[in-house]
């Protein structure tokens, strides 16, 4: 009786939580479908007495949405394949094989990028505008790797570290070379760990704020967290076009998180367990 | 593959540079020149964006300089600067608020939720689910998210008048009395999933043996919590704290995007003062001050985490 009762309790009390923890979430795509005229007469704060899907057009186009979902995917992709590339073969050379000053080696690697990024902001716009990179997107793509590079080969190192190496050694009896040890048996063995690193830093990159405003200036080149910010100052009053533009930055890791959920999820433990 | 597998039993030879064999390594070991550039590349990647700007970092607080005419070198009149600066003094008293208020509350709050949906039961999967929705979203996301919410006649106005706290409507995000913690309150909504999934996975490893145990001995819930749970947890505390100490002296999105660290630096965080002081005021010494400031305070976490995973590597 009494358990039937605490279970109820429980349940009853989760529910109402997320439900709270949800409704802002729900509110602002409700929002998104209101009428201009609606919001102006009734606030925001009121139910919906509209609908309308003209707010996406309005922030996909007028907003510039479209462009500055352009701009963040040609920057999150390659970063994100880049640093875990580059990752993943330091990661490999650092763990399976005795490099001189491997560890302090690894170690200066998460240092930096456990840094507080005030420090690197003014000599990064800085390098990247005596290089010609500043306002384009390869500087964006260029510290996004360089920043990142650290946490990602740190987490590979331990993940391979802990392979077995009797494959490694059977594989060079075999007389396979690093390159193909690393290829053909290290890679695919890593494979959880790099969806997981993958999910994550994707998320991570696209939702940047703070390299993107550094190293960038020119409005059509920003991604799409700063140009949502942007199109606040535009759309001043209309808070439907805001809540759609809010909306659409948001999809696309929504959909990296419901598609790769269970490796986002490891992926965050990862350091936790260790 | 295939072919690696079945080999896979034959004993150990000649594999004189695989890490772990016990055979003693000559020193001339021929370290190829592929696995060099395996550890060079990345490594210097990240020393061109990394390593080199934050000792260019440190130079440039010993400056004056606006970006434009070359730096002039000034000692230490930066950090002079800063002690007699009442914006920045604010700034540390908010980022320490920041610190107390945002990372507690995380901590706590993160643990009780884990605590609550340890247990593999009916709905586990969808409130935990709930509560970890807004990590997956940027902080300027969660920033509009909540600007509707504080927004004059928004949300929280509607809540209050419809139970009849009409006199307690303002200007959230415009007060300076209010503004910080109207910030700190998103930042928490998205914060608190976030640890919730840490302590998760901490739970998890936990050997229910050890529970069990307690039980067999008397222990209340209670008692198996202070003194079976959290000890077990030492690892994920680490973890989190320094987690929580790093993303707080980094917290800048979510401010910048509700309140820009006004009404009247009522907001301003170490980061957002930076921020402004580089690129708006273009001070770049006197703001590269600020983030050694904010640097030296990341430093002992910093520290810790690194000891921590030296000791794991070893």
């Amino acid at each position: 009786m009494i358990q039937k009762f605490r279970t109820g309790a429980f349940h009853s009390g989760m529910i109402l939580l997320s439900l709270l923890w949800l409704a802002p979430v729900l509110w602002v795509v409700v929002m998104s479908t209101r009428t201009f005229d609606d919001i102006a007469a009734h606030g925001v704060g009121s139910l919906p007495h509209s609908f309308t899907l003209d707010t996406y057009r309005q922030a996909w186009t007028d907003g510039g949405e479209l462009q500055a979902l352009i701009n963040s995917m040609l920057v999150t992709i390659p970063s994100v394949a880049l640093s875990l590339a580059l990752a993943a073969v330091g990661a490999f050379a650092l763990s399976r094989y005795r490099i001189p000053g491997r560890r302090t080696i690894l170690l200066l690697m998460l240092a930096g990028n456990l840094l507080p990024p005030q420090i690197l902001l003014i000599p990064v716009q800085k390098f990247s505008e005596l290089t010609g990179l500043y306002d384009t997107l390869w500087a964006l793509i260029a510290v996004q790797v360089g920043f990142g590079l650290g946490f990602y080969t740190f987490v590979l190192h331990g993940f391979m570290r802990d392979l077995p190496g009797e494959i490694q050694e059977a594989a060079t009896i075999d007389g396979a070379g690093p390159w193909q040890i690393f290829a053909r048996v290290m890679l695919p063995l890593t494979r959880p760990a790099l969806a997981a690193l993958g999910a994550l830093s994707f998320t991570w990159i696209f939702n940047d704020l703070l390299w993107a405003i550094t190293v960038l200036r020119t409005d059509d080149r920003m991604p799409v967290t700063p140009a949502l910010l942007a199109l606040q100052g535009q759309f001043v009053s209309s808070w439907s076009v805001i809540a759609a533009g809010t909306v659409i930055a948001a999809v696309p890791t929504v959909a990296v998180f419901l598609r790769f959920q269970r490796h986002f999820v490891s992926g965050l433990a990862i350091g936790a367990v260790k | 593959m295939t072919d690696v597998s079945t080999k896979a039993d034959t004993p150990r030879t000649t594999a004189s540079d695989v890490a772990g064999t016990p055979r003693r390594r000559r020193r001339s070991a021929r370290l190829s020149p592929l696995l060099a550039a395996f550890v060079l590349v990345p490594f210097a990647v990240e020393s061109i964006w990394v390593f080199w700007p934050a000792l260019q970092g440190f130079w440039f607080s010993l400056t004056r300089w606006d970006g434009q005419t070359p730096p002039q070198f000034i000692g230490v009149d930066n950090y002079v600067e800063l002690v007699g600066d009442a914006t920045f003094r604010g700034a540390l008293i908010n980022t320490v608020i920041w610190l107390v208020l945002f990372g507690g509350l995380s901590v706590v709050g993160g643990f009780g939720m884990a605590l609550l949906l340890q247990r593999d039961r009916r709905g586990v999967g969808f409130y935990r689910a709930a509560l970890f929705t807004p990590v997956v979203f940027s902080l300027v996301v969660t920033a509009l998210v909540w600007r509707v919410f504080y927004q004059p006649d928004g949300v929280a106005d509607s809540i209050l008048r419809a139970i009849g706290l009409e006199h307690l409507i303002r200007p959230w995000l415009a007060d300076p009395e209010t503004a910080l913690y109207a910030v700190i309150l998103p930042a928490l909504w998205r914060q608190i999933g976030y640890v919730m999934v840490l302590f998760l996975a901490g739970l998890k490893a936990i050997d229910p043996a050890l529970h069990e145990a307690a039980r067999m001995d008397g222990a209340n819930a209670w008692q198996r919590l202070w003194h079976v749970t959290v000890p077990q947890l030492k690892g994920v505390n680490a973890v989190v704290l320094s987690v929580i100490v790093i993303d707080s002296l980094r917290s800048f999105d979510i401010v910048w995007s509700l309140t820009r660290g006004g009404p009247y630096h009522s907001s301003e965080l170490l980061s957002t003062y930076m921020y402004s002081a580089a690129f708006q005021s273009l001070r770049l010494g006197y703001a590269s001050a600020i983030a050694v400031v904010i640097f030296v305070l990341a430093l002992a976490v910093i520290l810790g985490y690194l000891v921590r995973a030296f000791r794991e590597e070893a």
